[in-house]
Order: structure tokens, then sequence, then C-alpha cells
């Protein structure tokens, strides 16, 4: 078994409300594994306690062998090895698109500003937007922005990507195009950890879906398991009601 | 009615008064941007103790009138053993106040910007110092312009009162010419038309930075919301 993320025992609360009662898994390289429920169930939350972007009040984080949840663990750099991608994109408004993915090589890495931009152009080709580098974030569309987004994560070489619900804010005509590279990157043997309702990545892409409610692990398994025959109620429950939605999976096609 | 414009006794004495003007508001505005930009800081960022202390000397500047800040300065410090010269005493008050303005002009620009910047800029690795630097404060620096453009304004004018401290600024200068002359409308149109000329190129030099600045999506006439 060869884990990139091992996950024990997170727990986060806010106030008095506890969001997280208890997290564990592991994650293993070169893996797509999708986490699923219902909103309010911890989803985001959890993610953002793995890089620490929320401090969880207990439970420990490691990337590969080294502790992120230590007092001691640099922080940045590990930040720097995950890729994040968030629902709204939070790309950098006063910056080129090019911009947006080299400013974390020239400020984190270090990196001489020609290699920056060498190795961002072909993070952007990755995700189809190196016609679009001179853009600004509004001169683009949602679907792009996350593009660029992702190109931004990629570009720092990370050893897995945390996606939080990366569709969710786009209009439907614009998922299609997000969730292609994400096929592309789970294709290519990144290691991905996304919080989504997309089913038919799921169907694609993923090797196991994570479900959580009520801000625990319900169930887990590979997708055929869970879709055809999940063996708690809850699971059953809320994939009916997603497909109801979505439409039933046995029509989902690749885009 | 008989006016007299006597432009060219007038004129050095009043270009000299006018580059006193200018030094004082350059170098208030200056001690302005940093000491507000700490101040701003501080009230967001810092721990409590330094919060409070930013939030008191905020208070304190914008809460009384600037020419008791200015007397207080000038004439009081020397009863606590602080003798300043009139220039020091008036770059000093003047920029005492301005920069508790700016601080609040600082930190209003860098609340308006979405937490996913920070968070964004945190996720690839950033440092809270890196993340200020380079996405913050670039971001809030283009939004602060236009309220920080009036600052400057009001400072170039407010300035005037430092002849009150006995320094020879365009202020100065106009009325020491006056009690001379007894020439007050004349001297005083002169005096009123160069302030005029000064705010005037000062208001194109910022629209102008502000256009040369101008990032699609972020700032006036182009709001993202």
């Amino acid at each position: 078994m060869d884990a990139i993320l091992t996950v024990e025992d997170l727990h986060k609360s806010f106030d008095d409300l506890e969001v997280l009662k208890g997290i564990s898994f592991t994650l293993e390289r070169g893996r797509t594994v999708l986490v699923m429920g219902p909103s309010g169930s911890g989803k985001s939350t959890m993610l953002r306690c793995l890089n620490r972007l929320l401090e969880p009040d207990q439970g420990r984080v490691w990337l590969e062998d080294v502790e992120l949840t230590a007092a001691q663990a640099d922080l940045n750099k590990l930040r720097a090895s995950i890729g994040y991608v968030f629902q709204d994109f939070n790309l950098f408004a006063h910056l080129t698109a090019l911009d947006n993915v080299c400013i974390g090589l020239r400020k984190v890495k270090r990196m001489p500003r020609r290699q920056a931009h060498e190795h961002a152009m072909q993070a952007l080709e990755q995700v189809g937007m190196a016609d679009r580098c001179a853009h600004y974030p509004a001169q683009l569309s949602g679907g792009q922005q996350q593009r660029i987004a992702i190109a931004r994560g990629l570009a720092m070489e990370p050893k897995l990507m945390l996606f939080d619900e990366p569709t969710s804010a786009l209009d439907p005509e614009l998922t299609g195009e997000v969730l292609a590279v994400m096929d592309d990157l789970a294709r290519g043997g990144m290691t991905m950890l996304v919080v989504s309702h997309e089913v038919g990545f799921a169907r694609r892409a993923a090797d196991e879906i994570i479900f959580m409610e009520n801000s625990r692990i319900v169930e887990q398994g590979p997708p055929e398991q869970l879709f055809v025959n999940p063996r708690e109620e809850r699971t059953a429950q809320f994939l009916q009601r997603i497909h109801a939605i979505e439409g039933p999976m046995a029509q989902e096609q690749p885009p | 009615m008989n006016l007299e414009f006597d432009l060219a006794d007038w004129l050095p004495h009043l270009l000299d008064g006018l580059l006193v003007t200018l030094e004082i508001t350059a170098l208030c505005i200056g001690l302005g941007i940093v000491l507000g930009l700490v101040l701003a800081f501080a009230r967001l960022y810092a721990q409590r103790p330094f919060a409070w202390a930013a939030t008191a000397f905020i208070n304190f500047f914008r809460g009384t009138p600037i020419l008791a800040q200015l007397f207080l300065v000038y004439y009081g410090l020397p009863s606590i053993g602080i003798r300043l010269e009139p220039f020091t005493a008036g770059v000093l008050a003047l920029g005492l106040n301005t920069s508790a303005y700016q601080a609040e002009y600082f930190r209003g620009a860098i609340q308006s910007l979405p937490a996913g910047q920070m968070l964004a800029a945190r996720s690839i690795g950033m440092s809270r110092l890196q993340a200020l630097q380079s996405i913050i404060l670039p971001q809030a620096l283009r939004l602060v312009i236009p309220p920080w453009s009036n600052e400057l304004i009001l400072m170039l004018k407010y300035s005037s009162i430092v002849f009150l401290a006995t320094v020879m600024d365009l202020m100065g200068e106009g009325l020491v010419l006056a009690s001379e002359t007894y020439r007050y409308f004349e001297i005083f149109i002169v005096v009123a038309i160069m302030y005029l000329i000064v705010v005037l190129a000062v208001t194109w030099l910022l629209h102008r930075l502000q256009v040369w600045l101008r990032v699609p999506g972020l700032g006036a006439g182009d709001s993202i919301a």
C-alpha cells in the first residue's frame, strides 16, 4: 500500500456544532476518490482541515510520511505540494491567467521568471487555456476560470489535488469542460480527492467513493458497489435522490 | 474698485511658500502611507493589545480637531521637554493625522476583498506575509486610490494651517505679503488660484495613475459584484 494521504480521527467543531466527528481514511497514490453526501455533512470542512486552511480540533493527517498536523510542520511547504481547487475558483483578480499560475512558482518555489513562465504555459496548455494566458479572471467564463485554477494547482507539481465542489458554481453547460480536464488528470495518474456530486464523473473516473453524512463517513467503496449495491440505507436514499435529479447513471456517457 | 496685481514682486515669495506646502504635503502623505498601512495591518491582523493600540490611535487623530493636534505638537510638547522646529512639528502633526485616515481607507479596501483571495494564496503555500504583499496589497491599493485621492487633496489644503505654527508655507507667505501691502484681496486670489492649480494637477495625475493600474474586474467603474 502506497499511501499519499493518511487521515486519522479528524474532529472539528464550530462553537457547539460538531462538523467532523472522527474522520479516518487513506488515499493511495494515483487514485481518484470522490466524497459525496448531503450538504452540511462536513465534506468541505474536512477538505479544508486536510491542508489546515482550517485548523482541526483533533486528529492527525500525514502527507506520505510527513505529519501535516505536527506542531513543527512546515505548513507552507506542505501546502505547496497539495493542489487545492475551490468551488468559486478564487483566481487572483489582479493577475492575468499566466501570472495566476506563475505566482506560486515565483514566490513559493523561487523559480526564475523564464522557467516559471514556461512551466506555467505547460500547465495552461494541459487545461486547454494557453490561448487565454493574457486574460484577467473577470474576462473569462466560470469554466475557464476553474480550468486556470486547476492549472495553478498543477503547476506546483503537487503530490495530490483536493477539489472542493469544483463544478457547483458553474452553469450546467460549463461543467463539462472542467470535468473533462479532471478526467484527463485522473487518467494521467494524478492522486485526487474530489468533493462532488457529479455522478457521471464518479462512474468514469473514481476508484472509490466516500459517502459522508452527519459529520461521519457512513460508507466507502468502489463506485459499482456504492451505486449498485450500497450497504447502508442512508447511502441508497441519498444516491436515489441524486439520480432523480441527474438521471439514472446507467445512461451516463462520457462527455 | 482698484485692484493691483504686483505679480513680479509677489510670485517669488509665493512660489517659495508653495514649495514648502508641497514639501510638507509630500512628507505627511509619505508618513501617512507607511504608518497608515502599519495601523491598518495592526487593526486587521495583530494580536489584541496591538490592534487596540492602533484603534485608539486612529480614534484620537480622527476624533480631535487637526488644529488642536498641531498646537499640541508645536506649543504643547515643549512643556514636556520636546522642542521641534516649526516645519518638523507641522509634518509630524499633519502626518499623524493623515495616517489615521489613511489607515481606515486601507483597512476598508483590504476588508472589501473576498476572503477566498487570502485562502487561495495560502493554499498554494504562500506565507501570510507573502500573501499580503503579492495578493492582498496589490488589489487593495488599486481599490483605495479614489478615496485616498481625497485624502491627498485634503492634505494639500489642510497643510495651510501650519502657518499658525510659524511655518512659511504658501499661506504664510501670502499672509506676510498681504499684511505688508494691504492687498489682501488680490494676494489671496492669487494664493487660492495657486492651490487650485496644484489640486487640479494632482487630481489629474492620480486619475492617470488609476487608469494606468486598472485591471478588468477590479476597482471603480468595473466592479465584479
